[in-house]
């Protein structure tokens, strides 16, 4: 196998048995960027030199016998919304051009304690605005199963890195979907971990209620054994819970039987490709065979938690993009005026998609128009807390299709957003609620384009969904990989 | 000073103060950085207090008991809940373009402080006290250094960020000494709590004035403006004066007022309009997503408040188990800081709490008043008026002497023992001297001495007054009563 | 129900210069998008509790301690202008 397919976990293996080391790893991923990137275009900065000192000294340390753990080593790279001191961090959008931050987000700072390699920063929509990475300031991603096809998104540019190979595992942020559908979409593991067990500290905020850091990885361990790395409580971010965190090991490998699983009765129907229902829903009956429990489940407040989503992020995205007015850093426009310059500033600097949310959030907070839009979105979150609150009494894990359909072809949801939202229809509802939620890889439809399998458990639920998720991807026994055509260097 | 016209209409001022204090904690409200006077510009910076992309606030927990002891000092409810929001806006100096503040659930609400003047005590009641953050500061720089013709603007993050306690009262206060009064006690108040440096001058406090007008008897109220820019507790109060007369010849002349902020210039002695305020601004306030809400239990109130120095109620209670009674613990109680302070120290030196209070809330304060002097500059200590109290007791000087030796004293002439002898106002002890002014006085008065006598009682006061005379004054005059008696007896 | 939407007024608060052309895009955009969202008010009855931090957390204060500032010339590197350690820019007073 070639390095670069390896597992987080297989990678590890082979470091502490010396068959490879940091630095051969690194050169495979960074060989095989080269080879992919004018494809895909999964990364918007790759930093050789910051990467071959990481890997130096991961191989240093592990001659004298010192090891940080699983992601020791290991060559991983970064959504680009995730601050990194002394490396460009744009949010692929033209306002941040160049910023280069003066600190590291905290996880940034988890992963570099934890000995991991870090490659670069990916590609991702505009201050994670959008399901297709078609949104970014810097160009599209593209899917490694078929370039003519988005990656999903916004975390398009880590899930088709880690696809294709360009690294061994990534973060990627989820504030609607946007790990688990890119996940779904190019047939690897996303996983979004409950609201407040990852630090937000550091992540360039789109809205705040509802981002979560979380891993885009190979295989149901390795997510765990990333997100090991990166949650747990952090004092500089108010949200970040500091109670008692799951145990992630001690479900994976125990069997299935007697677990109430609910299939939810809302994510299906009008808008699902048929082979995406029949692949979750042949998985299903796998599930029920190894003996859990399937329950038809209802969610009706499922029905409209979209709607409340594009109210209740747009709102607080409007006031976290506020920053961004050419004052103190990025991009700056003239202005005779502190006002001309900002607005001039901003209205350069922001693309469609993220103006487009701007004014909707501004609109649903201003006065007049609060209680009927944003206040009302609130009361349908809590509406959609109270109904899973009362789902979990009689189940322990729901499921359902991630996406609806397959990857879309590049282009053809741009101009339609209300199209592009659908998108995350699945996957909105864990946002909401703040509980956890991960997409396994299943199987491939008949076009060869990877369906995705989502679990979602209750708050702080992380054993148990990934004791489902792990069951489901050794029943799937998806290997498959993507197959590019070969491009000249 | 309303204009004199044929039947002038009688206006009242109704007046509500804002005030903003800066707490002294060692770091800032969502950050670990310093909270400094002074320092270098953007050498106290993080991401937080910049604004920058990612950064997160964690609220000081110092603050929070901070803002629970000014609450409670005002004799405000403290919020079992409460939470903070988002403020939007776009302003140079506010780095994130919001400022994180309190919109409908503030930690402290519904509270008064009583203000004295002139004796006349008024409860101002407290709105509410809520938590916020301070922004950046802009130095304007181009000819002149004035707004209007500036040539670029400077900014300075420093302040951004500081824990910032918005107090604000309902339009109770009906005067411009009212207003300077109530500013003064509140910062008081903060000062005495050690939470606050409450300088104005360097801006740790500042005032804004809400004044409207309306006529005398009107329960509707009027069109309000803001006035922004006073400096001082001399210029809040002229600030507040200049407003009123503003609008009252305004309204007068048949203009109507228009509800905007004007800035109190202190070299031309008037206000300026600064901006109209259209209705008023979309804030578009929500709940602040990155903190979470703060539970005030009983026990944590509780514990604030017993480590408060005294609150205004206790202190009443204290005054009149000390032996004032009635109206008179109300007004000491109600008095301001530095008279208060004047009586504590007197009683601690043994004077007698009764006769302490009345020449304070007396004849101290009508000298005050005539001479247009502050509390806080005045001469008068504890220990003085201890002794001013304790010379007409030993009968040094007579219980009318002694006002003058007290002007004398609150004039710096120095103690009142020192001001007695000087003022030559020390009163004849001398037994033997009296005697001598008294025989002196019968001898040159012997048709009197005869009639009183002969039974005319009133004579007396004569003779009393004529050896008061022939002493000038320094007698004790119920000595020289008695001793005329004893001499006309025999 | 069509939506009422005064675009240039929202675009004001939100300091986006948009040319009119743009601003008539985004109106119809976002009128589209806010009929779908408005299917919140079809919302039965009222939730029982309101919306909070999914594992209830309350009172998440720090010490008030002092934690190190950032290098001043780290962060001015990034302003788009500076001056003798301030950041620059044009007067504040507008013209809106």
């Amino acid at each position: 196998m070639t390095l670069h397919d390896l597992t987080i976990v297989e990678a590890g293996a082979r470091l502490r048995s010396g068959e490879t080391t940091s630095a051969d790893l690194l050169a495979a991923v960074l060989d095989r960027a080269s080879q992919t990137e004018a494809q895909i275009h999964a990364y918007l900065t790759i930093d050789r030199a910051g990467a071959a000192e990481a890997a130096a000294k991961a191989d240093a340390d592990f001659a004298d016998g010192i090891d940080h753990g699983p992601l020791h080593g290991i060559p991983m790279a970064l959504k680009d919304n995730m601050c990194t001191r002394g490396l460009e961090t744009t949010a692929s959008s033209q306002i941040l051009a160049g910023y280069v931050p003066p600190y590291d987000a905290t996880v940034t700072t988890r992963l570099r304690d934890a000995g991991a390699v870090l490659i670069g920063k990916t590609n991702l929509d505009e201050f994670a605005m959008g399901s297709s990475t078609e949104n970014s300031a810097y160009g599209a991603s593209y899917n490694p199963w078929d370039i003519g096809r988005v990656p999903g998104g916004s975390s398009g540019g880590s899930a088709a890195a880690v696809a294709v190979g360009s690294a061994l595992g990534a973060l990627g942020s989820d504030t609607g979907g946007s790990i688990r559908q890119p996940a779904s979409l190019t047939g690897i593991v996303g996983m979004k971990p409950t609201y407040g067990t990852v630090s937000r500290y550091g992540l360039i905020a789109f809205a705040s209620s509802l981002d979560q850091i979380g891993p885009l990885a190979r295989s149901v361990d390795d997510a765990a054994v990333m997100l090991e790395a990166i949650w747990g409580h952090d004092p500089l971010d108010s949200t970040s819970y500091a109670g008692e965190y799951p145990d992630l090991h001690s479900g994976m490998g125990r069997d299935v039987r007697g677990l109430r699983v609910g299939v939810v009765k809302e994510l299906s129907g009008e808008g699902y490709e048929p082979a995406v229902e029949e692949a979750v829903a042949t998985m299903v009956e796998r599930l029920a065979a190894e003996g859990a429990e399937i329950v038809e489940v209802s969610l009706p407040t499922f029905d409209i938690a979209m709607s409340a989503y594009y109210l209740i992020a747009p709102a607080e995205a409007s006031a976290n993009l506020a920053r961004f007015d050419g004052i103190r850093f990025g991009h700056r426009a003239e202005g005779a005026t502190t006002n001309a310059l900002m607005a001039r500033t901003r209205a350069e600097g922001f693309g469609p998609e993220v103006i487009r949310r701007i004014l909707l959030g501004t609109y649903a907070l201003s006065a007049g128009y609060y209680d009927a839009f944003y206040g009302q979105a609130q009361k349908v979150r809590a509406a959609v807390q109270e109904d899973l609150a009362r789902t979990y009494k009689t189940v322990d894990v729901l499921v359902s299709p991630t996406s609806p359909t397959v990857a879309f072809v590049a282009g053809d949801r741009v101009d339609d957003p209300l199209a592009m939202y659908l998108s995350d229809i699945c996957t909105i509802p864990m946002n909401l609620s703040g509980d956890p939620g991960i997409s396994v890889p299943i199987s491939l439809d008949h076009q060869n384009l990877p369906i995705g399998f989502h679990v979602m458990a209750p708050s702080l639920g992380e054993s148990v969904l990934f004791r489902v998720a792990a069951e489901v991807e050794r029943l799937a026994e998806f290997t498959a990989k993507p197959v590019l055509q070969e491009v000249a260097g | 000073m309303t204009s004199p016209t044929a039947n002038p209409t009688k206006y009242e001022s109704v007046i509500g103060i804002e005030v903003h204090v800066e707490l002294a904690t060692k770091s800032k409200m969502f950050c670990g950085c310093a909270v400094e006077f002074g320092a270098e510009p953007n050498t106290n910076i993080c991401p937080v207090c910049l604004g920058l992309p990612g950064a997160l606030p964690v609220a000081n927990a110092q603050a929070i008991e901070w803002i629970m002891e000014i609450g409670l000092a005002l004799d405000c409810e403290v919020s079992e809940r409460s939470i903070f929001h988002r403020k939007n806006y776009f302003y140079a100096d506010l780095p994130k373009n919001y400022q994180i503040s309190q919109f409908d659930i503030p930690v402290c609400h519904d509270g008064h402080l009583d203000v004295t003047v002139d004796n006349n005590t008024t409860r101002i009641r407290i709105e509410r006290a809520h938590m916020e953050e301070d922004t950046g500061k802009s130095t304007h720089i181009g000819d002149g250094g004035r707004i209007h013709s500036a040539e670029s603007t400077l900014l300075d993050f420093n302040r951004s960020g500081v824990p910032l306690v918005e107090i604000v009262t309902r339009p109770d206060i009906r005067s411009a000494a009212e207003s300077r009064v109530y500013a003064q006690e509140l910062r008081s108040v903060v000062a005495e709590l050690g939470v606050s440096d409450a300088r104005l001058e360097e801006g740790s406090i500042r005032f804004d004035a809400n004044v409207s007008i309306r006529p005398e008897g009107q329960e509707e109220l009027g069109t309000k403006v803001e006035i922004k820019n006073m400096n001082s507790f001399r210029s809040l109060e002229r600030a507040v004066e200049y407003e009123i007369e503003r609008q009252i010849a305004a309204v007068d002349a048949g203009r109507p007022i228009v509800m905007e902020t004007r800035h109190w210039d202190e070299e031309a002695e008037v206000t300026h309009s600064m901006r109209i305020k259209e209705g008023s601004s979309d804030y578009r306030y929500f709940t602040e997503p990155d903190l979470v809400p703060m539970l005030m239990d009983e026990s944590w109130v509780t514990a604030v408040r017993e480590g408060l120095p005294e609150l205004p109620a206790d202190r009443l209670v204290r005054y009149q188990s000390q032996g004032l009674e009635g109206d008179l613990a109300g007004v000491m109680s109600a008095a301001s800081t530095p008279v208060r302070s004047v009586y504590e120290n007197a009683v601690d030196s043994g004077a007698d709490p009764k006769s302490a209070a009345n020449w304070l809330t007396g004849e101290v304060t009508a000298w005050l008043r005539r001479n247009d002097t502050d509390p806080t500059d005045m001469s008068l200590d504890g220990a003085q008026l201890t002794e001013l109290l304790a010379i007409v007791d030993e009968g040094v000087v007579s219980s009318s002497a002694a006002k003058e030796v007290l002007v004398g004293v609150l004039e710096g002439e120095g103690t009142a023992r020192e001001v007695a002898e000087s003022r030559d106002l020390v009163q004849i002890s001398d037994l033997s001297a009296l005697e001598a002014a008294v025989d002196a006085v019968l001898d040159a008065n012997p048709e009197a001495a005869d009639n009183y006598r002969s039974g005319e009682q009133k004579v007396l006061g004569f003779l009393v007054g004529q050896v008061m005379r022939a002493t000038q004054g320094k007698a004790d005059p119920k000595q020289v009563n008695q001793l005329l008696r004893g001499k006309l007896a025999s | 129900m069509p939506i009422e939407i005064d675009i240039a007024h929202v675009a004001r608060l939100a300091r986006l210069d948009l040319p009119q052309a743009e601003l008539d895009d985004y109106r119809s955009q976002l009128g589209a998008i806010l009929d779908h969202a408005a299917q919140v008010q079809s919302l039965d009855g009222e939730p029982s509790t309101e919306s909070e931090h999914p594992l209830g957390l309350v009172n998440v204060l720090r010490p008030d301690e002092r934690r190190p500032s950032l290098d001043r010339d780290e962060v001015l590197a990034q302003a788009p202008e500076s001056r003798d350690g301030y950041f620059v820019v044009p007067p504040a007073m507008d013209s809106e």
